[in-house]
């Protein structure tokens, strides 16, 4: 696997084509660490300039920003742009749609002005260039649902470019019945990733696991490494972790091709 | 002649026009307490949401049976209107049916007016069954017992009685029921009336005629005091929402500032504030509802507490205290007690009362998602989630009160870069594992 940081590049004197922005979870989260592998496997195969920022990079300040700390988000942004800024950076792809709200909305007044994309968008982009293609593999005929994460779809209304990438696997996209725009939350936004639920009745990713379950998926499809997670619990609650498989829309194109 | 016909319904028309001008007046005062926010940008959208949104109801019809029923409601509560400037102009100059004189048009006019009313008291029915009978799930949250419930429910009534006035007023004028046109419902109920004198026919007339009137005054002013004020604010506050992606929360410049300070390397530790001395510090987020601007305060003024936000609310879904609906019908009220206290006292007179904690609990506020569920669901483009956002900057930065497990996330934050505690050095590891 070919990882080149900011750094080395820099070193070389050259400036790569796109920043990957792994953010923490891609970063530290075991689960989510295969999807950041799974996409630079994407990039490698694609041929595409890349580079990431390794122990440069740090949190966006998204969970700081959502409760309530307004201080700590824009020291982080700030400290962000400086390194980001520095090296000159025009164009930013990650697989986090917290990582991608927070820099497409909220650091450009604060200085950070650059052309930002979410791994589903990129990919979809190569593709339709003609710089990867995408063939269904192991994937032909599964019944895939697609839950939408939050901070891409209603967030920054992105709702068909991970759509898309399933079709492109010979597979049956099946929607949820809340789905789109309706989309019901995996419970992880806002930092309630990091605290237990208040008091109710159910877990909100139970809830939602529900909603897949009932189209009867082989695959539930997402492009968040926080819905990831909660879908995950959410199948292993129902105790279907052997029949249905969570997995990133990056995991499928390159899980689908043996990458 | 006798003119106390035209003078009782001149007082009637002042006093009626007059209250609702100083409730009006009253509202915009309300609204005015909130903080200056900006919303003069990019007019040419806002025209056009305003017409898409609140004119077009666009949004109304993504819950189609609901949708079609209020277009209907509401397209012939605008056209019915037309009939109250004739009634206004034969109220004063004791004229009868001014208009009329335009002959078959008045007819096709009435006629349509009477089709539209009927239609509209079917709705009405339909939304009375769907509130009491079907019970739908979110007529019947916790919030809406009491005053809300009454309210929607004044509200149907208010209008069964208003269109069946304007039927009844027409099948009993034997005149008119010679236009033939004009009385394709009310010649239904003419045969109601058959056993009738002509003297006590004409007395149904004229008193159908007044109550009518005077219901729709009643009507005008009970709007203030109802969350029917929809009517009215949901044209500006279309006008007025976000217009930025829903994803983006706004960057407080007061903070700006000072971390631009903190992270200025040339910046002199030991130099004297440049403010003013007695110059307060800004409050971050918002504990009151005079903390909030005007437009959230606007948004509190038009909900008509249909609630699909709470029925889309992740948190509300699955049992949390958490209702959208709730934080804007408890900042009306809040608001709406601020400006009561302001009315009596000239001022506002500290009453130790405050919207976080006495009103919205901090169970509420921490139970969101952040998922915007509720702004995309608002037929009228209110934003709840900004009102949950700036209360969470209260709770945070003024009273360091965030749950234990969020201060530890963002000490992580603080001192490794990550809301987990991993050292920063090890970020690119997992490209070895």
């Amino acid at each position: 696997m070919n990882v080149p940081t900011m750094a080395e590049m820099m070193a070389q004197g050259k400036q790569p084509e796109v920043l990957f922005w792994v953010g923490c979870a891609g970063s530290f989260d075991d689960r989510a660490k295969k999807i950041t592998k799974a996409f630079v496997k994407i990039l490698n195969k694609a041929n595409v300039e890349f580079a990431v920022l390794g122990t440069e990079e740090s949190c966006t300040g998204d969970p700081a920003k959502r409760a309530g700390n307004e201080f700590l988000f824009q020291m982080q942004a700030m400290t962000n742009i400086e390194v980001l800024n520095g090296y000159e950076i025009k164009k930013i792809v990650t697989a986090c749609p917290h990582c991608f709200n927070t820099f497409k909305n909220e650091y450009p007044e604060l200085g950070g002005k650059y052309e930002v994309y979410h791994h589903t968008e990129f990919l979809k982009s190569l593709l339709d260039e003609g710089r990867l293609t995408i063939e269904g593999g192991k994937f032909k005929g599964k019944k895939i649902t697609f839950h939408d994460p939050c901070y891409l779809g209603r967030a920054n209304d992105i709702y068909e470019a991970p759509r898309d990438l399933i079709q492109k696997l010979d597979s049956e996209l099946v929607e949820m019945k809340r789905s789109r725009a309706k989309g019901l939350c995996c419970g992880a936004g806002g930092a309630q990733m990091f605290k237990d639920a208040e008091k109710g009745d159910k877990e909100i990713n139970i809830e939602r696991t529900d909603d897949a379950l009932k189209t009867n998926p082989n695959i539930i499809a997402t492009g968040c490494p926080f819905c990831n997670t909660m879908m995950t619990d959410g199948v292993k609650a129902a105790n279907k972790e052997n029949e249905i498989e969570v997995l990133d829309i990056a995991e499928l194109i390159a899980n689908a091709e043996d990458l | 002649m006798n003119y106390i016909d035209n003078i009782l319904f001149a007082i009637l028309l002042v006093v009626g026009v007059g209250f609702f001008v100083r409730n009006v007046k009253k509202l915009s005062r309300n609204i005015k307490l909130g903080k200056d926010i900006d919303r003069s940008d990019n007019s040419k959208e806002r025209w056009k949401n305003m017409a898409m949104i609140a004119l077009g109801q666009s949004k109304m019809v993504k819950r189609p049976v609901a949708g079609i029923l209020h277009i209907i409601v509401y397209a012939s509560f605008i056209i019915i209107n037309i009939e109250v400037v004739e009634i206004v102009i034969d109220g004063l100059f004791g004229t009868h049916r001014v208009f009329s004189f335009l002959g078959g048009f008045y007819d096709v006019l009435i006629g349509s007016f009477e089709i539209l009313a009927f239609l509209v008291l079917i709705s009405v029915i339909i939304f009375w069954i769907r509130r009491m009978v079907v019970r739908i799930p979110r007529f019947w949250n916790k919030e809406m017992t009491s005053w809300p419930k009454n309210d929607a429910l004044n509200i149907l009534y208010f209008e069964m009685v208003l269109m069946s006035l304007f039927l009844i007023m027409n099948a009993t004028d034997p005149a008119f029921q010679t236009f033939h046109l004009g009385n394709p419902i009310s010649r239904f109920l003419v045969p109601l009336f058959s056993g009738f004198s002509e003297h006590s026919i004409h007395l149904i007339e004229q008193s159908a005629w007044w109550i009518h009137i005077i219901g729709i005054f009643i009507f005008l002013n009970y709007l203030y005091y109802s969350k029917h004020l929809h009517i009215l604010l949901a044209f500006p506050n279309t006008f007025y929402a976000n217009l930025n992606a829903k994803g983006k929360f706004n960057n407080l410049e007061a903070v700006t500032k000072e971390v631009q300070l903190m992270m200025d390397p040339n910046a002199d530790p030991f130099a004297a504030p440049a403010e003013d001395e007695n110059a307060t510090p800004e409050k971050f987020g918002a504990s009151d509802a005079t903390d909030l601007n005007w437009v959230q305060l606007m948004n509190a003024y038009t909900c008509t507490e249909c609630g699909r936000c709470t029925s889309s609310c992740p948190a509300n879904i699955t049992g949390k205290e958490l209702s959208p609906r709730a934080i804007m019908m408890k900042t009306r009220d809040r608001i709406e007690e601020i400006g009561a206290n302001i009315d009596k006292n000239g001022e506002f007179k500290e009453d130790g009362k405050q919207l976080l904690g006495d009103y919205i609990t901090p169970e509420e506020i921490w139970a969101c998602t952040s998922c915007n569920a509720c702004v995309e669901e608002c037929p009228v483009n209110i934003d709840p989630l900004s009102i949950i956002l700036d209360m969470r900057r209260y709770l945070a930065l003024e009273q360091s009160a965030a749950p234990q497990e969020l201060n530890i996330m963002m000490t992580n934050i603080e001192n490794n870069g990550a809301p987990w505690q991993y050292s920063q050095m090890d970020r690119l590891n997992w490209k070895d594992e």
